[in-house]
């Protein structure tokens, strides 16, 4: 049977999720990944084009916010416990490419 | 480059473009942390613009009303919007991904006037928040010779309207105007500041050609880092030149981002459409719809101000002239000075030429009224153009009453048989040139005329009035 | 002790909130190192806040409904400069800047936080054996698992660690726990109760709420944390929840369905114990005055399905943002990209990482619609499916889990077979609805089963009344 998902498939979605992986990992990440998804075959046979998407449990629409300042927040607790700062911001190492 | 103004004659340019405008709301789009620029690194932010853990989303109103006018302003109809994830790794964006909206935006389907009266279609009028900062230390502060980077989050999470243009725009001139009206209008409806230098407005610009008369549209190079309406024009200029000559030489263009250096003049290939992100967008489940009611949109159509095409339309309406003849006195923002002049019976045309020409620099101390009254005093004769330029020139500085100013400079106008003496000695002086004058082609006239009218202006240092000088020369060469 | 108790004794001045700390802590001392229920033991401060609230005591300030009563916190809400981890290498040392709300009201209604509980991993997992500090073990059995992911909170509550304990639930995560430990969990309506501050693994299925060892101990907690909160945009605009007044009204006449297609009649790997057990509550609740029938959820079948795409693809993004770059450790390359990835490589656990592709699979170009899309259309379907059960039903059960608590390291190899554990609660999160798991006697191996109540939407008052009727028909909780 062909998996429904391949071994490239999933060194791309490792990319895309910024994962490494090792050939061993790659190997037992498709077989599970693949598992699942064959699992969830079971809803290609569902005719469900009539019938609206959900993303939301419970109906809310217009949940707005008054444009007012908050309470000042204490940045010294995120720096504290940063990574890399210098000079009150966060340090990275070089950047290759833009976005 | 090889390509002669001529070669490029053959090509049209397509544009389109995607202006970000930050929104002038006080707070961030998705918390309560101050939208505010410049003061330390990281000083406006909170769990949420730093993407802490455990952060959640709620949207500003004020930027929903924001955008809501931005939608208005464009003719854009307002709709219910959806904000959806847009997934990248980046380091100025905290949560790894962007929320913006995606198949519903709030505004969809809306157009913009330029001056000359071309409508603009704009696709689409979407919220989204905007990233932090990022600072290259060392190499120049070039990106790929840093060898590190500072990031401050303070923009993260402002907000900003991307407003979506057509591809209607035909060059780069279209596009700065295209640009530097819509400027205008989002600074007039008091969406954002719209300050291009600061990056509170940003273009980015989607560049194809195509040969003259041909419908169907060019593969297309979205360029990026425009940071003013020069650097706008220059960029398009480039790039319609490079796609071109790529064609010419029998090649191919292939669909790319590319990023405009400013200090070369060039734009270079970022990435291409194969390396372009796969972003994932799926609906940002940390947010509700928004579904703005009907009488809201229209509270907020109600309290809009008049928009820069209205104006024009409105003035040319009152001068009686093309709209696009008053797009410079819009943009001086003197077109109700203008309209209240014309209502105090000012002259219209020469409204229209003070305005453009000589108070370029506003209009000080002149009121209306006085405006009005020294374009009829013009009409009268009782000032000649001259004159009443020195007259506006000494109202906008200390006001007062046009009647009075010009009595203080001795602008009297001189009787007729006056004006006819002086007429007749710099005839008598000059009888060669009358004789041209009298018996020239019509270029020939003019241009006598123009020096005759010249010594007589001399003459009478400047009181006479040019109009009647002009009647009483025709009048003597029939005779 | 049961909280209720606590409360009665401490706010009337008959034992102390210090002793009561004291107890507790004591009893942690004692099986923590079998049990390895906390990652965190936050002792001294337990006991400073003991204090502070026997001050009040002391000067008759008024007291809240939870005072002195120490609780058990899963270590997926944040706590302000208490470490918080997700039992994830990659958040370990982190100390949130701020409180998760229902920290706040706990605080406020003067409960006393014991510690953070260890969890699988970003609470993906049923069994807690993904965690990065260990497994924590079933106190009824130390070579058992005590179910997952909140299997720390659960282990806490049943080894008498703490009277109360918070978990979060996005596919079963408080009640399968629950059953597997022998006490009360409670999973309430999506937005009842705020996320903020809850570390999201699926945002659209989150949903944070209590343990207990009594149904009406877990009622008081849920009206502590319930309540509208302007900060997540998902919360009910709705008063906190009222059910402690209306625990003993019975369910006379109260139409209760039986989930055929949940139960051991419909689904296969349902254990014969936990079906007799299933058998034995529906004449409890006979015999208490409702009516007991079969009920129809078909599409619930496609739960699971529908589950471990949607899950992990809102997953895949929210766990994005642990880069290495704001907070958490870093592991440092020569490039920020370099970075990230060495970070999250390095940070995240295998079922993480296996959840994180899986949903960057499903959303990405090309099979959006084949899965994400699709998912989100079963969900549509189970909601409908259950609100059809719901015009003929009042509540309606299952068995919370298929089985009783399975050995550790029985079901890490096979992710599927581990997933399958939630089968009976998955549809509940899909829909929205609250759900909870009240314990209901031992199987054949002496572990504790649970029973699973569901109820539409907002219905969390009529779970409760037969959750309690069912809880004085089982021996647990006797008053």
């Amino acid at each position: 049977m062909v998996q429904r998902i391949s071994r490239e498939e999933v060194a791309h979605v490792a990319r895309l999720a910024q994962l490494a992986l090792s050939e061993d990992e790659l190997d037992a990440f498709t077989s599970q990944l693949a598992a699942v998804l064959d699992h969830a075959a079971d809803l290609e046979a569902l005719n469900v084009d009539d019938v609206e998407p959900s993303t939301h449990p419970f109906p809310l629409k217009n949940v707005l916010r008054i444009d007012d300042p908050g309470e000042v927040f204490a940045i010294e607790e995120v720096i504290e416990v940063a990574p890399e700062v210098e000079e009150g911001q966060f340090r990275v190492p070089r950047i290759l490419g833009e976005s | 480059m090889a390509l002669n103004s001529l070669e490029m004659n053959d090509w049209e340019t397509v544009i389109g473009l995607e202006v970000h405008a930050e929104l002038a709301t006080k707070t961030k789009m998705f918390s309560s942390a101050l939208n505010s620029f410049g003061g330390e690194p990281n000083c406006n932010t909170d769990p949420v613009s730093l993407g802490l853990p455990g952060s959640l989303p709620v949207l500003n109103e004020k930027a929903v009303e924001l955008a809501i006018r931005v939608g208005l302003a464009l003719n854009c109809e307002v709709q219910k919007s959806v904000f959806a994830r847009k997934n990248y790794f980046y380091p100025d964006m905290p949560k790894a991904y962007q929320i913006s909206q995606f198949d519903l935006p709030i505004n969809k389907e809306g157009w913009l006037e330029l001056p000359d009266g071309r409508r603009i279609g704009i696709e689409r009028a979407h919220l989204e928040e905007d990233t932090g900062k990022i600072t290259h230390v060392g190499g120049g502060g070039r990106i790929h010779e840093a060898s590190y980077s500072l990031i401050d989050y303070n923009r993260s999470g402002v907000p900003l309207i991307e407003i979506v243009g057509a591809p209607d725009l035909r060059g780069p001139d279209d596009a700065r105007e295209y640009v530097s009206e819509l400027r205008s209008i989002l600074v007039a409806i008091g969406a954002s500041d719209g300050k291009m230098e600061e990056g509170s407005l940003r273009v980015d610009c989607n560049v194809s050609v195509r040969r003259s008369e041909t419908e169907e549209l060019g593969t297309r190079c979205e360029i990026k880092n425009i940071n003013s309406l020069r650097s706008l024009g220059r960029a398009i200029e480039y790039e319609a030149k490079r796609q071109i000559e790529i064609i010419e030489s029998g090649q191919e263009i292939e669909q790319q981002t590319r990023h405009w250096d400013e200090a070369e003049g060039r734009t270079h290939k970022l990435r291409s459409k194969e390396e372009a992100f796969d972003y994932r967008y799926f609906p940002e489940p940390d947010l509700v719809p928004v579904e703005p009611s009907e009488e809201w949109v229209k509270e907020i159509a109600d309290s809009l101000p008049s928009l820069p095409r209205d104006r024009r339309h409105l003035l040319a309406e009152a001068i009686e002239v093309e709209p696009s003849e008053t797009s410079l006195i819009v943009q001086r923002d003197l077109d109700t000075f203008a309209l209240q002049a014309i209502s105090f019976n000012a002259d219209k045309n020469r409204v229209l030429v003070h305005l453009e020409n000589n108070l370029a620099d506003g209009i000080g101390e002149l009121t209306p009224e006085a405006f009005a009254s020294l374009t009829v005093m013009e009409m009268n004769g009782e000032l000649t153009a001259t004159q009443a330029k020195t007259v506006l020139a000494d109202l906008v500085e200390l006001g007062g009453d046009p009647q009075e100013v010009a009595k203080s400079h001795g602008f009297e106008s001189m009787d007729n048989s006056e004006l006819e003496e002086v007429v007749d000695r710099i005839i008598s002086e000059n009888s060669d040139d009358w004789l041209s004058f009298i018996n020239g082609d019509e270029t020939e006239r003019k241009k006598k005329s123009g020096f005759f009218v010249g010594l007589i202006m001399k003459e009478t240092s400047g009181q006479a009035d040019g109009k009647i000088v002009n009647q009483i020369l025709s009048a003597k060469a029939k005779n | 002790m049961k909280a209720t108790e606590i409360v009665e004794k401490v706010s009337s001045g008959e034992v102390s909130a210090r002793s009561i700390a004291e107890n507790y802590i004591e009893t942690i001392n004692e099986s923590e190192s079998d049990v390895n229920a906390f990652n965190l033991v936050t002792a001294e401060q337990a006991l400073m806040d003991a204090d502070e609230i026997d001050s009040k005591i002391a000067s008759g300030e008024t007291l809240g409904p939870l005072a002195g009563v120490p609780i058990s916190i899963k270590d997926n809400l944040c706590t302000r400069g208490v470490e918080t981890t997700c039992s994830s290498k990659i958040l370990e040392g982190w100390k949130p800047p701020y409180n998760a709300t229902v920290i706040e009201k706990l605080k406020e209604a003067g409960a006393i936080i014991i510690g953070k509980t260890n969890l699988d991993e970003f609470a993906m997992g049923s069994s807690t054996e993904n965690s990065a500090f260990g497994p924590t073990r079933n106190p009824h059995n130390l070579e058992l698992v005590p179910g997952g992911s909140s299997g720390g909170s659960a282990a806490a509550v049943a080894a008498g660690f703490s009277p109360l304990a918070l978990g979060s639930d996005t596919g079963g995560s408080i009640r399968q726990p629950a059953a597997l430990c022998g006490v009360v969990g409670v999973k309430p309506t999506y937005g009842r109760v705020s996320r903020y501050g809850l570390v999201a693994f699926a945002s659209s299925l989150d949903q944070v709420g209590p343990f207990a060892n009594t149904v009406s101990d877990a009622a008081l907690t849920l009206e502590v944390i319930s309540g509208h909160d302007p900060r997540d945009s998902t919360s009910i605009p709705e008063k906190p929840l009222e059910i402690s007044g209306f625990l003993n009204q019975g369910i006379e006449g109260m139409r209760i369905g039986v989930i055929e297609e949940l139960s051991g009649k419909g689904l296969e790997g349902i254990s014969p114990d936990v079906s007799s057990k299933v058998e034995e509550a529906i004449k409890v609740f006979s015999n208490a005055g409702a009516t007991v029938e079969s009920a129809s959820v078909p599409a619930s079948i496609y739960g699971l399905s529908a589950y471990y795409v949607i899950a992990p693809a809102e997953a895949s993004s929210n766990l994005a943002r642990y880069d290495g770059i704001r907070f958490g450790p870093r592991v440092e390359a020569s490039t920020t990209a370099e970075t990230m990835t060495a970070t999250r490589t390095k940070g995240f656990g295998d079922e993480v990482k296996r959840r994180i592709m899986l949903g960057t699979y499903a959303l990405s170009a090309g099979y959006y619609d084949a899965y994400y899309g699709k998912s989100q259309r079963v969900r549509t379907l189970i909601m409908n499916d259950f609100a059809k059960a719901y015009e003929k039903f009042d509540i309606l059960i299952s068995p919370t889990a298929p089985t009783t608590a399975f050995p550790l390291g029985d079901k890490t190899a096979d992710p599927m077979q581990m997933y399958l554990q939630d089968v009976c609660t998955i549809p509940s999160n899909l829909a929205g609805h609250p759900a909870m798991s009240v314990p209901f006697g031992f199987g054949e191996d002496g572990m504790p089963i649970g029973i699973q109540i569901l109820a539409p939407a907002m219905a969390e008052r009529e779970m409760f009344q037969a959750a309690k009727v069912l809880e004085s028909e089982s021996g647990n909780g006797i008053e």
